[in-house]
């Protein structure tokens, strides 16, 4: 859904109260700029990646870029409020630091190196097989049949959708994994 | 109590502060430290980390001391009436530890913990909980020795604020009254968390304050999918929908089924996990497809086994990885290095891998272990995979809340970068793996062949395109697998199963997640729900988002009602019979109340705790490691060197497993712990700021809150602070026998000297935000978790971060 010519309208309305109150020139300017930055967004609604209160958000994007998070106020939990972490998702997302790139570290190597996906996916694989093959365990000391591997072990995620922690657990004990833990544990 | 909710909750304190001004709720704060969530409380009240256990005991005393309990509820939906075998002995019988106990393998023979039988196998129980051996008077016993004097010599807590708490509290035992906890990791992160909340929880029960608009037992989770996660089981000793994982002797699918599905003579009781068998076949079917057949017990040995009684969760795992036995790892949106428990072990640990896979959004501690402090790269061989993952904006999928909504989010964004969805990621490599294994063969391929994988269309390779992550949470869902027709209802094979009741042992359903059918039904993404009414007024908002089960937002709410349904407050009603069915929150199933109206019992009844195989609330728990009733141990590192507890000889808590307890260790051991030690005086506790979130990862990269909270700190009281010369600002070593960090000094009366058994001891706390990865040059400090120790709950192995000793000194 795009912003409605009636919330724009609504919005414009606001700006232009504040312009006749006691409320200073500036604002009146950022509000027009604020404005402009949402005219032709995007918005989808989404929620915060932090705590687990679940507060709903209202993300504004254009042009592949998000330009604009804010609470979502038909949300029944915030109520479009937000704490400091869940104002500041837009830095998260579009944060200087973030990786855009797979990297690899080699052994005995001082420094990270930048990869292609290809590259790095085909040699994990090999790594998993390679390790699960050498470490699979078809039965116990008792003769049991317990077919698993304890040579390889993982961590994660709370920080996954539902759907991706589904696949993924899925996925590690097709492998054999029974070292599979995460947050919650901690 | 064991939460700080204003700081790292906001948004939830928001209906708290609300509670306060709308309805005249009294807030009550119990924290060694006073926080944000203290100065909007009604009520401080200070105690010393880890003694929980006592200022609850003591509560449950008071309750009982004064009959202020809720009879009518206690004695209708608890086990407080059943009476126990003759064997069962207390820890003040039995010089602190439970009948049963084994001093070494540290573990209980839980058949001591027996209830009583009559000749058809049915528990005896004394209606009117006056039998010795009884349930509620082997509590009363039990806590007789929690009294006032002995609570405040333990907790530090002035007598005079635990009788204004206990006051308080035990009002809502008042029907027409309720009360709500709030808890969080100060309460889980003990070597006697599980207990702690267990205690909580017999206080709620002797209140009647379960299943209740208002009331409950509230774990504010700290992440956004934490509950998600755990329903699905990224854990060790979980299936989804949190079946078993399975075990070496059980070689047969109906021997797994036979041993977890449990039985029960008790009348009336609906005894719920008597349907396991179909939600496990459902969840072979949801993971193997049409290779799980009856006739290969639906492909149960292409699921890995654990031997019986291995324990092959987080301490355990790194503690192998420390002694070089697992060689490959995933650290999948996880920053390990940072937030384990002794993260110096686990850093060291990290060394001994041959490769490693690291999946986040931002570089940290873990996937840079190699170049960290004290870190030679040029003699660590492991060989170390970045991938850069999408965010939450540039995907589609849905996360469960600390209240079980799972609530979908949309996808704002194409992942920026060269950066992928985790979906991708996980399809990407079990894709290569698939193939390699269909190529070059391998040891046991059959769970990788078989494995289901239906999610988008393929190419002609037969690599899905892209992920689809509504044809994921339909899998979850599940469907029927041929037309069947189920009480006399037909349903077509293809369609989504609209309830779990539906689901079948016999190959025809499938369902990834028992807990979370009905989420994606026929009639759509019901996660993706935004009608807002609210009928009851209670805020259950049953048309916003999806609640597991069932779609009920309050669990046991036929608790919430006398036999007759009619509710306890009828002013607050969550559900009420009205003569022909319940109407309200989703009951926790539609049977009639206990009686009928001409006070006969109803024979088409259930008992409220459906869930239970007894149909009752478990005040007396057979079910943990450590003990049926909570009883006060010390944290493996405290200031004293005996249980202060009359009559227990026994410091910490005997069901430690001997990784969490080991003795006699050399200095450079790296699990070695000092107890009550002049080298170590101060307890320490670690915990978060509204600014930051966990190790940090997530917050320290994000400009606007590094700025507002740019680097550690340690509180110290003004006393202490005073004999070690310590002004505010100072930077400061916080040392534990494991590790060390550096800090800035917030000298500060919030916290305050305890007097405990009749001595002084000082308490400082600090954050476990910061690593040395970022801000550049490690200039915000490092992980608290340097310190804490190597040892956890026994039920649950969460490592005890929260009660350790330190010593601290001017830098």
């Amino acid at each position: 859904m795009g912003i409605s010519r009636r919330d724009f309208l609504k919005f414009s309305g606001l700006a232009a109260l504040g312009g006749a109150g006691a409320v200073s020139a500036s604002t009146d300017v950022e509000a027009m700029e604020f404005k402009n930055k949402l005219k032709g967004c995007k918005v989808t609604t989404s929620i915060c990646p932090y705590c687990a209160v679940g507060c709903g958000l209202k993300v504004y994007s254009k042009n592949g870029k998000v330009v604009h998070v804010e609470g979502d106020p038909d949300h029944p939990i915030n109520e479009g409020r937000l704490c400091p972490k869940g104002s500041s998702v837009l830095q998260l997302i579009h944060s200087p630091y973030r990786e855009l790139k797979p990297k690899y570290r080699a052994p005995y190597s001082s420094e990270w190196k930048e990869v292609e996906w290809d590259w790095a996916l085909d040699q994990i694989a090999k790594r998993i097989k390679q390790t699960r093959d050498k470490t699979f365990e078809k039965t116990n000391k008792k003769g049991q049949i317990v077919n698993r591997t304890q040579g390889i072990g993982a961590v994660g995620s709370a920080a996954l959708d539902n759907e991706e922690c589904f696949i993924l657990q899925k996925w590690w004990r097709s492998l054999g994994l029974i070292y599979i833990e995460h947050q919650a544990r901690i | 109590m064991g939460s700080n909710a204003a700081e790292n909750h906001p948004i939830s304190f928001r209906w708290v502060t609300k509670a306060k001004e709308e309805r005249n709720a009294t807030l009550i704060h119990v924290d060694p430290r006073y926080t944000r969530t203290s100065s909007q409380a009604d009520i401080y009240v200070p105690l010393r980390s880890g003694s929980d256990i006592a200022f609850l005991g003591g509560m449950i005393k008071y309750i009982l001391d004064n009959e202020l309990y809720h009879k009518e509820y206690v004695k209708l939906y608890t086990n407080a009436p059943f009476i126990l075998n003759e064997k069962f002995k207390l820890p003040e019988e039995l010089g602190g530890v439970f009948a049963g106990y084994n001093p070494k393998t540290h573990s209980y023979d839980r058949s001591y913990w027996a209830f009583e039988k009559d000749e058809n196998g049915k528990i005896k129980k004394d209606l009117t909980m006056k039998h010795p051996r009884c349930v509620l008077q082997l509590l009363k016993k039990h806590y007789s020795r929690y009294d006032i004097d002995t609570v405040s010599a333990i907790t530090g807590t002035p007598k005079e604020d635990l009788l204004k708490v206990y006051k308080i509290f035990a009002s809502t035992g008042n029907p027409k009254k309720a009360g709500t906890i709030m808890y969080a990791m100060g309460w889980t992160q003990h070597t006697v968390g599980t207990q702690n909340i267990r205690t909580m929880a017999i206080i709620q029960l002797l209140l009647g304050n379960i299943g209740r608009a208002g009331g409950g037992v509230n774990a504010l989770r700290g992440e956004s999918n934490v509950q998600g996660s755990t329903d699905h089981c990224l854990l060790f000793h979980i299936l989804p929908g949190y079946l078993k994982t399975p075990r070496a002797s059980l070689q047969s699918l109906k021997e797994y089924n036979d041993k977890y599905t449990p039985k029960t003579k008790e009348d009336y009781s609906a005894n719920w996990w008597q349907n396991y068998p179909k939600y496990s076949v459902s969840l072979l079917k949801a993971h193997f497809g049409e290779k799980a057949t009856k006739e290969n017990d639906f492909g149960y040995h292409w699921l890995p086994k654990l031997d019986d009684g291995q324990n092959a969760s987080w301490l355990v795992m790194f503690d192998n990885m420390y002694h070089g036995k697992i060689k490959g790892f995933f650290a999948w949106g996880q920053n390990p290095a940072c937030s384990g428990a002794n993260s110096n072990k686990v850093r060291k640990a990290l060394c001994n891998l041959d490769w490693m896979v690291t999946v986040n959004l931002f570089d940290n501690e873990t996937a840079s272990f190699w170049r960290g402090p004290g870190m030679d790269p040029t003699k660590i061989k492991t060989e170390v995979f970045f991938l850069p993952c999408a965010s939450f904006v540039e995907k589609e999928g849905s996360i469960t809340n600390s209240g079980r909504w799972a609530q979908w989010r949309y996808k704002a964004i194409d992942p920026i970068g060269d950066t992928k969805p985790d979906a991708e990621i996980i399809n990407e490599l079990y894709y290569r793996v698939l193939k390699l294994y269909e190529k070059e063969g391998g040891v046991c391929p059959e769970p990788i062949l078989n494995l289901s994988w239906d999610y988008g269309e393929k190419d002609k390779n037969g690599k899905i395109k892209e992920m689809d992550t509504h044809l994921i949470a339909k899998e979850i869902n599940g469907y029927f697998l041929k037309d069947v027709v189920i009480k006399g209802k037909l349903f077509k094979k293809g369609t989504l199963v609209p309830s779990f009741a539906y689901l079948q042992d016999d190959g025809s359903t499938s369902s990834g997640n028992w807990l979370y059918c009905g989420s994606y039904t026929e009639k759509g993404n019901m996660m993706a729900r935004r009608k807002k009414d609210d009928p009851t007024g209670l805020g259950l908002y049953s048309h916003w988002a999806w609640c597991w089960p069932v779609n009920r937002r309050i669990l046991y709410n036929r608790a919430s009602v006398d036999e007759y349904g009619r509710p306890w407050n009828p002013e607050l009603p969550v559900i009420k019979w009205n003569g022909h069915k319940w109407v309200g929150d989703v009951p926790d199933g539609g049977w009639p109340p206990i009686k009928n109206p001409d006070g006969t019992i109803n024979k088409k009844t259930k008992k409220a705790f459906i869930m239970k195989p007894h149909g009752v609330a478990s005040i007396f728990g057979s079910g943990r490691k450590d003990g049926p009733f909570p009883e006060h141990y010390e944290p493996l590192e405290s200031p004293l060197k005996f249980n202060p507890i009359p009559k227990n000889k026994y410091r910490i808590n005997p069901a430690l497993p001997l990784l969490c307890r080991k003795e006699n260790l050399s200095q450079k051991d790296p699990d070695i712990w000092y107890n009550a030690s002049e080298t170590y005086p101060y307890i320490c506790t670690t915990y978060r700021v509204t600014e930051h979130w966990q190790t940090g990862c997530m917050t320290r990269h994000v400009p606007w809150l590094l700025e507002l909270m740019p680097q550690n700190f340690v509180e110290i009281n003004e006393e202490l602070a005073d004999q070690k010369g310590i002004k505010d600002g100072d930077k400061v070593l916080i040392e534990s026998a494991r590790g060390k960090i550096v800090a800035k000094a917030v000298v500060t009366n919030r916290l305050r000297p305890f007097i405990i058994m009749g001595k002084k001891v000082h308490q400082v706390g600090t954050t476990w935000h910061f690593g040395w990865e970022f801000p550049e040059g490690g200039k915000g400090g490092d992980s608290a978790n340097l310190l804490s120790p190597t040892t956890g709950d026994p039920n649950t192995l969460i490592p005890e971060t929260k009660a350790f000793m330190v010593n601290i000194k001017k830098l």
